[in-house]
């Protein structure tokens, strides 16, 4: 649950961030994140939330685990978990 | 199946080079430690989710123990919070949670037996469609919030952001720091230092850990979530215990300052205050549990609701109950391996305890991953 995952952000209106993980597009909420953020930006999300801007220096460092993540089997916890964050599928199974 | 070439493979994508210059030097540093056994601890179950993915307990030196503490925030949720959401369930209220929550027993069963037996519960991804439901309803829907500082942090940030009437919060949120002072007060304790989680440091920043530092004597290393971060977090903990250096040592600085994230603490603190209470199999843990404020009463489904838990108390916990080890592998004391129920009677379809519920809890992390987590033990 402590693994936030980043994403690109696309679109900002208000508190809420369209952001682009792989792919998939979240609603991402802004309230909590430590610095104002910009389409172009990444975030770490964290369920739902935007708990950190990435700066752009260290955006390729914290892709690259998640990118490898990404092509793990079904089975994989840490896999499931970032699939949980953004939103291949839902969090269902407990 | 033992974590074996296969996951050792994957770490070349990680620099296997690196990897291995890094578990050599940990290997020297033990040797010069003269034959010593040192145990450290990590308290966050995405930590045990990387070392048992990666086979990375198989590239240790012998001496070393690295122990799995109460990092699993499902798996601390005490039997008497599971039993307020379950009573709730059963007095017909709404109730939106995460999905690990969803099969954790509670002393008379788990929410998924609470809706079996026709309770509404949602699985929810994120506290903001717990709150999209209420704003799309007229009923009371209740966010059963379990979590860390991390989690709480959105919780806090909801109710802060003006949610709806209908809509209140069970907290059963946890504090992270308290609980590292009780395991390194626990008689018997072998922990000589700890490894922080990176991204729960990102909001509370590693400044957090300079009071137990100075308390306790011993070394706090925050470290990140590959296996390259955890590697040099584990040389940097040894090196600190075989220097006697007690200090905190962030080696995740691309996301952890000592500050932290101030919004996000400014946030947290406004709505919750911290209180003791148990964590599940523990011990009660002074200022471990977050509480909402007075001033978000009105968002306290404790005070918005009487919750009958006598109700669900007549019936006592089973007898495969009782023998669930859990709490002694969340304090570090024992392995999954020393539950005889291990993969046998609990599985993840079947589980007995917590911690073969949540993806985060120990015994599910080895279930997944072999069992066999250390290759040296392995057959
Ligand atoms: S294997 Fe199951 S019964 Fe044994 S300690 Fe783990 S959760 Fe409890």
């Amino acid at each position: 649950m402590c693994l936030g995952v980043p994403g690109k952000v696309l679109d900002v209106q208000g508190m809420t961030a369209t952001v682009d993980f792989w792919g998939v597009q979240r609603q991402i909420l802004l309230h909590v994140v430590d610095a104002p953020v910009a389409p172009g930006d990444y975030i770490l999300n964290h369920v739902g939330f935007a708990i950190r801007r990435i700066p752009p220096e260290e955006v390729a460092a914290t892709v690259a685990l998640f990118e490898e993540l990404l092509s793990a089997g079904k089975t994989d916890l840490m896999a499931g978990e970032v699939r949980a964050q953004v939103g291949e599928v839902d969090a269902s199974d407990g | 199946m033992p974590p074996t070439a296969s996951s050792l493979d994957r770490l070349e994508f990680r620099d296997r080079d690196q990897v291995h210059r890094l578990a050599a030097r940990l290997h020297d540093q033990m040797q010069r430690l003269g034959g010593e056994r040192v145990s450290v601890m990590h308290v966050c179950g995405t930590h045990e989710q990387a070392i048992a993915r990666f086979g990375l307990r198989a590239l240790l030196p012998a001496g070393l123990d690295v122990i799995m503490g109460p990092g699993c925030p499902v798996c601390v949720t005490d039997l008497p919070e599971v039993d307020e959401g379950v009573a709730l369930a059963r007095q017909g209220v709404r109730i939106a949670t995460y999905g690990d929550m969803l099969r954790v027993p509670g002393t008379a069963g788990s929410l998924a037996d609470a809706r079996s037996a026709g309770g509404r519960i949602d699985v929810v991804y994120s506290i903001a469609q717990a709150v999209e439901m209420a704003r799309k309803s007229s009923e009371e829907v209740v966010f059963f919030a379990t979590g860390f500082e991390t989690t709480a942090v959105t919780t806090a940030a909801t109710l802060l952001s003006d949610p709806p009437g209908n809509f209140s919060v069970l907290s059963a949120h946890k504090y992270i720091p308290p609980v590292m002072e009780i395991v390194a007060e626990m008689p018997g304790s072998r922990v000589q230092g700890f490894l922080a989680a990176g991204h729960a440091a990102t909001i509370t920043g590693w400044g957090v850990f300079e009071p137990f530092v100075a308390r306790h004597k011993l070394p706090v290393v925050v470290a990140g979530f590959e296996p390259l971060d955890i590697l040099a977090g584990l040389c940097g903990l040894v090196d600190a215990i075989a220097a006697g250096n007690a200090a905190v040592y962030n080696l995740f600085p691309r996301s952890v300052s000592r500050e932290g994230n101030r919004v996000a603490q400014d946030v947290l603190w406004r709505v919750f205050r911290p209180i003791g209470g148990r964590w599940r199999g523990i011990a009660h843990i002074p200022n471990g549990n977050l509480r909402l404020r007075d001033e978000y009463a009105r968002f306290d489904a404790r005070s918005r609701f009487e919750i009958d838990l006598a109700g669900l108390w007549q019936s006592a916990p089973s007898t495969l109950v009782q023998a669930c080890r859990c709490g002694d592998i969340l304090a570090g004391r024992s392995s999954p391996e020393d539950c005889e129920l291990f993969s046998q009677q609990c599985t993840p379809e079947n589980p007995v305890g917590a911690c073969m519920v949540s993806t985060e809890g120990t015994c599910r992390i080895w279930h997944e991953y072999g069992g066999h987590l250390d290759l040296r033990s392995a057959p």
